[in-house]
């Protein structure tokens, strides 16, 4: 069995080699270099572009212009699957060039040259005229009456705003006796990072073009270049090669259209276009950043009586993935802790900055911040021991949730708890660093989450799955969930290898998706590939198994029943003969004179089921008061994923997804000019991602609980590490300092602000 | 404006070799499109990430901010080079697989240069040394922690502590 073993990654071996090829190293030296001209305002219209300098400098292929857009076909950017149903479908609010420009970063002009250097001299030689508009870069002033509008079909901004009505909240608060406790938290605009930036090159053969391209999502790209040229979605095919990370930013369709047409503008020439780091921070996507308003009402005894949450999400310029984050994210409040009384209230509105889309979490980050900021804050004024408040409160064994008919089978949290507070000594520490006076303080604090696997049943889950049988008994598997750096093609090989019986160095996963040759799938997002692909994995595996068998029976006439697949070899399982290896068996099939058959299997699952992923954070710091900076000295993450696929593999997954919460709990944030709405620090040095010696030493704990629904017992794992790293931070620094802070990153900045106010320094 | 170009000769992993250069070209270019060594990667062009890293005698340098015709006269070495005369694979990157020290492989080779570099001084460095000479490079996968334990370990064979190694 190869589910549950450390495999080494089947990809390993070629990245620390170099031979991996990304999509850069995939484009043919005569191609032509697209650049983008990028709005310098954040808010208005294109009076008029005069290119002729730029189209007068040698080497210039040509410059398109928004103007030069002879239909229009707006089209949305989000990687969901395509719904057949008009209400479902995401929001079309792009066009490849526009002349009504709402961000600063928006694309209104593209230049084709031979290179590099000569595009952007002619990017440089383009001059524009605007017509400029007032603009509004926070989200509670863009819903205020008289706000500059956005999008003429959503007044006030408001994108779209959903409502969560449990019990009487109005009724139950007037209970005698309660204790009310009120805050507001907020979370930045950050970026996701990845190392290899947004690239993809375009070009035709006869009428169909071809699209390489740094994507989660080959198929929804495909399906979205479609709608964005108003062509035939079988004349394109999308071509994804290994990726250098995505995070959710390569969730979205970004440049792929843009890059497509500019190739068909120009005969199908082949046409790069190659994002630059600063371009990806502004003009990709980012993460929303959110502004949460909660009020609980809580009983002396620590039970809660009626909670109250208002999330104001803020979406830039264009829809994206729009409302889904917030709703998600706002979905969660009345399951993580059940209370009878609840209202929410989730607003996704507009602003004039970098749009804003998926990103690892996908809302969950910014809820957990919220609220597990504020359950510290409660469990302060009621006088609670913060784990024993917790424990009170989470959602309990048995807890199913009526939409998704998702269910807690085990008692998952407090066995995470457990074992956090075990691996970091948490109850000495705790009381040991007690009412601390001096300039240097130490914490330590935690923070749980609640992550939701796949998207089922908001919107399609499905997985396609193809095995082919080699002549050697070796086997190719193709999915259309795509390897993005999480190692999501060995978990692949481990499920296929166990599925049919083979060992693992004879399954031969397909990494590189083509929407041509591979399966219909729709790509990494929403922590669901191990899960959703388990399923069809599992599927495929399972008939052409039977395939096999039934022609074993032909070459050996013993029932197929009695027959099996062990380590490679047939087996008579009466007697556990080897009656002949698997190879023997496939070179006799292809090759027979007498009845030659290719043994292949191919399934699609349709997964109606879902899986809650839980886990925790436990956070250690030393807190310099004076100098307003923090140290983190531990950091540990316990999850829940059901069972681990491979331990080596989700243990790296998880120290990732810490890194990337240490930076949105302490040194992200993406900051936008108040004068201009110009992003200032759209580079990684000024922002500040956490590096080597931000870090301790990281640790990663698991609670196998099987997951019931699953093929392979296995649930989310990529997104929930991120979740609650940012507050549980922040809650270790509590209780060094005794101060709150509710807004992250927990930066020098906010410590400043925020000990001055309680008068520490 | 007229391109300009001047002869380049160096040696690219134990190869000498030369070829007229754009003056304008950084190294990255030059070994990326000249050469067609792609393991050198491009995450920002502007000496910041560590993507691009190659050693220049022996010393570590971000590619992409060091001009290709400095390279004249110099030995380069990337991590195509890295393995032995006829493939063999080096320590460190054997530790890199060994320690789930890669994911989406982007920055792979950038810190496996760095890497080579400080484990080549022979020195035994202490773990904040280690952090710090590491630092160079941005990685948003594996949270550097499993590259840590990749770097220190094969450090700690080379010096003949496999005891030690292995409790790391």
């Amino acid at each position: 069995m190869y589910v549950g073993k450390k495999a080494t990654r089947v990809d390993a071996y070629d990245k620390v080699m170099g031979r991996t090829k990304y999509t850069d190293d995939l484009c043919d030296k005569g191609a032509y270099i697209a650049q983008i001209l990028h709005a310098t305002i954040a808010n208005g219209r294109v009076k008029s572009i005069d290119t002729s300098a730029a189209e007068a400098i040698p080497g210039v292929v040509k410059v398109f212009t928004c103007f030069d857009l002879k239909e229009k076909h707006y089209f949305p950017t989000a990687g969901h699957p395509w719904s057949t149903d008009e209400s479902h479908q995401d929001v079309a609010d792009r066009l490849v060039l526009t002349d009504r420009v709402r961000f600063y970063g928006d694309d209104i002009a593209a230049v084709v040259a031979e290179d590099e250097v000569i595009a952007a001299q002619a990017i440089r030689a383009i001059k524009v005229e605007y017509e400029e508009y007032p603009f509004v870069l926070d989200v509670l002033d863009a819903m205020k009456d008289g706000a500059p509008q956005l999008h003429e079909a959503y007044p006030n901004n408001i994108l779209k705003h959903t409502t969560i009505r449990k019990g009487n909240y109005e009724e139950a608060i007037k209970e005698p006796g309660l204790i009310k406790v009120e805050g507001w938290y907020d979370t930045p605009t950050v970026q996701h990072c990845h190392i290899e930036n947004f690239i993809c090159f375009a070009e035709m053969t006869g009428d169909r073009i071809k699209i390489v391209t740094s994507t989660q999502i080959p198929h929804i790209v495909r399906r979205v270049v479609g709608q964005a040229l108003g062509i035939e979605w079988g004349r394109i095919q999308v071509i994804k090669p290994y990726i250098g990370g995505g995070f959710g930013n390569k969730q979205d369709v970004l440049y792929e259209p843009l890059c497509a047409w500019l190739c068909m503008q120009l005969g199908g020439h082949l046409v790069k276009l190659d994002v630059p780091r600063e371009d990806t921070f502004v003009s990709t996507r980012v993460r929303h950043a959110i502004r949460s308003h909660i009020i609980s009402w809580v009983r002396p005894d620590g039970t809660y009586a009626a909670r109250k949450l208002e999330a104001f999400s803020d979406q830039g310029a264009y829809a994206s993935h729009g409302h889904s984050i917030c709703a998600k994210g706002v979905g969660a409040f009345p399951q993580l802790y059940p209370c009878d009384n609840v209202e929410c209230d989730a607003y996704t509105v507009f602003t004039n900055k970098s749009v804003a889309g998926a990103m690892r979490g996908y809302g969950i980050p910014q809820a957990m911040w919220a609220t597990e900021c504020h359950t510290e804050e409660v469990a302060a004024k009621l006088g609670m021991d913060p784990i024993q408040f917790r424990r009170k409160n989470l959602m309990p064994v048995g807890y199913t949730d009526p939409f998704s008919k998702n269910e807690l089978y085990s008692d998952t949290f407090n066995q995470c708890i457990d074992k956090g507070m075990e691996a970091t000594d948490y109850l000495r520490k705790y009381q040991a660093y007690q009412n601390q006076t001096g300039d240097i303080r130490r914490g330590i604090g935690m923070a749980v989450f609640w992550y939701n696997t796949a998207v089922w049943p908001i919107s399609l889950e499905t997985s396609s799955c193809r095995m082919v049988l080699n002549q050697d008994g070796s086997l190719q598997v193709q999915v259309g969930e795509t390897e993005i750096g999480q190692g999501a093609d060995t978990a692949f090989a481990q499920m296929t290898a166990d599925v049919v019986g083979i060992p693992m160095e004879k399954v031969h996963v397909v990494s590189c998706q083509d929407t041509d040759i591979t399966p219909f799938g729709t790509g990494a997002y929403a922590s669901r590939q191990t899960y959703t692909a388990g399923f069809s994995i599992r599927q495929t595996g399972s008939l052409l198994k039977e395939r096999i068998l039934n022609y074993a029976h032909e070459l050996t006439r013993m029932p197929p029943y009695n027959l099996d697949i062990v380590d490679g070899n047939i087996v008579r399982t009466t007697d556990g003969r080897v009656l002949m290896t698997l190879g023997e068996l496939a070179t006799e099939a292809l090759y027979s004179l007498t009845h030659s058959q290719h043994i292949t299997a191919e399934s699609t699952a349709q997964i109606k089921s879902n899986a809650y992923s839980f886990g925790c954070t436990f956070a250690e710091v030393e807190v310099d008061i004076p100098l307003c900076k923090v140290k983190l000295l531990d950091l540990v993450n316990v999850h829940d994923a059901g069972t681990i696929i491979n331990p080596a593999l989700a243990e790296a997954q998880v120290h990732g997804g810490m890194s990337m919460g240490i930076g949105y709990g302490l040194s992200e944030k993406l900051l936008f000019d108040p004068k201009s709405g110009k992003a200032l620090n759209n580079n990684l040095l000024d922002y500040k991602l956490s590096t080597f010696m931000d870090h301790p030493r990281l640790r990663a704990f698991f609670v196998e609980n099987a997951e019931p629904t699953s093929a392979f017992g296995t649930k989310a794992l990529g997104e929930p590490p991120t979740c609650s790293v940012a507050p549980a931070i922040r809650n270790a620094i509590y209780q060094a300092t005794g101060v709150f802070i509710d807004e992250a990153p927990v930066n020098p900045h906010i410590l400043f602000r925020r000990f001055k106010e309680e008068e520490l320094i | 404006m007229s391109k300009q170009y001047k002869l380049v000769r160096c040696t690219i992993n134990g190869k000498q070799v030369e070829k007229m250069i754009d003056v304008r070209a950084s190294l990255t270019d030059m070994l990326r499109d000249d050469y067609r060594l792609t393991s050198i990667k491009k995450g920002c062009e502007v000496g910041e990430c560590g993507a691009c890293n190659v050693l220049v005698n022996g010393e570590c340098f971000n590619s992409c901010i060091y001009l290709a015709v400095w390279a004249d006269g110099k030995e380069i070495l990337t991590l195509e080079g890295l393995a032995g005369p006829n493939g063999e694979i080096s320590d460190i990157q054997q530790a890199f697989i060994d320690e789930a020290a890669v994911q989406c492989g982007f920055c792979t080779p950038g810190f496996i240069m760095s890497a080579a570099e400080i484990l080549e001084s022979g020195r035994e460095y202490s773990d904040d040394e280690i952090r710090k000479l590491m630092s160079g490079h941005l990685c948003r996968c594996t949270g550097y922690e499993n590259i840590f334990r990749a770097v220190k370990k094969t450090m700690l064979r080379r010096l003949g502590k496999n005891a030690e190694a292995d409790a790391v």
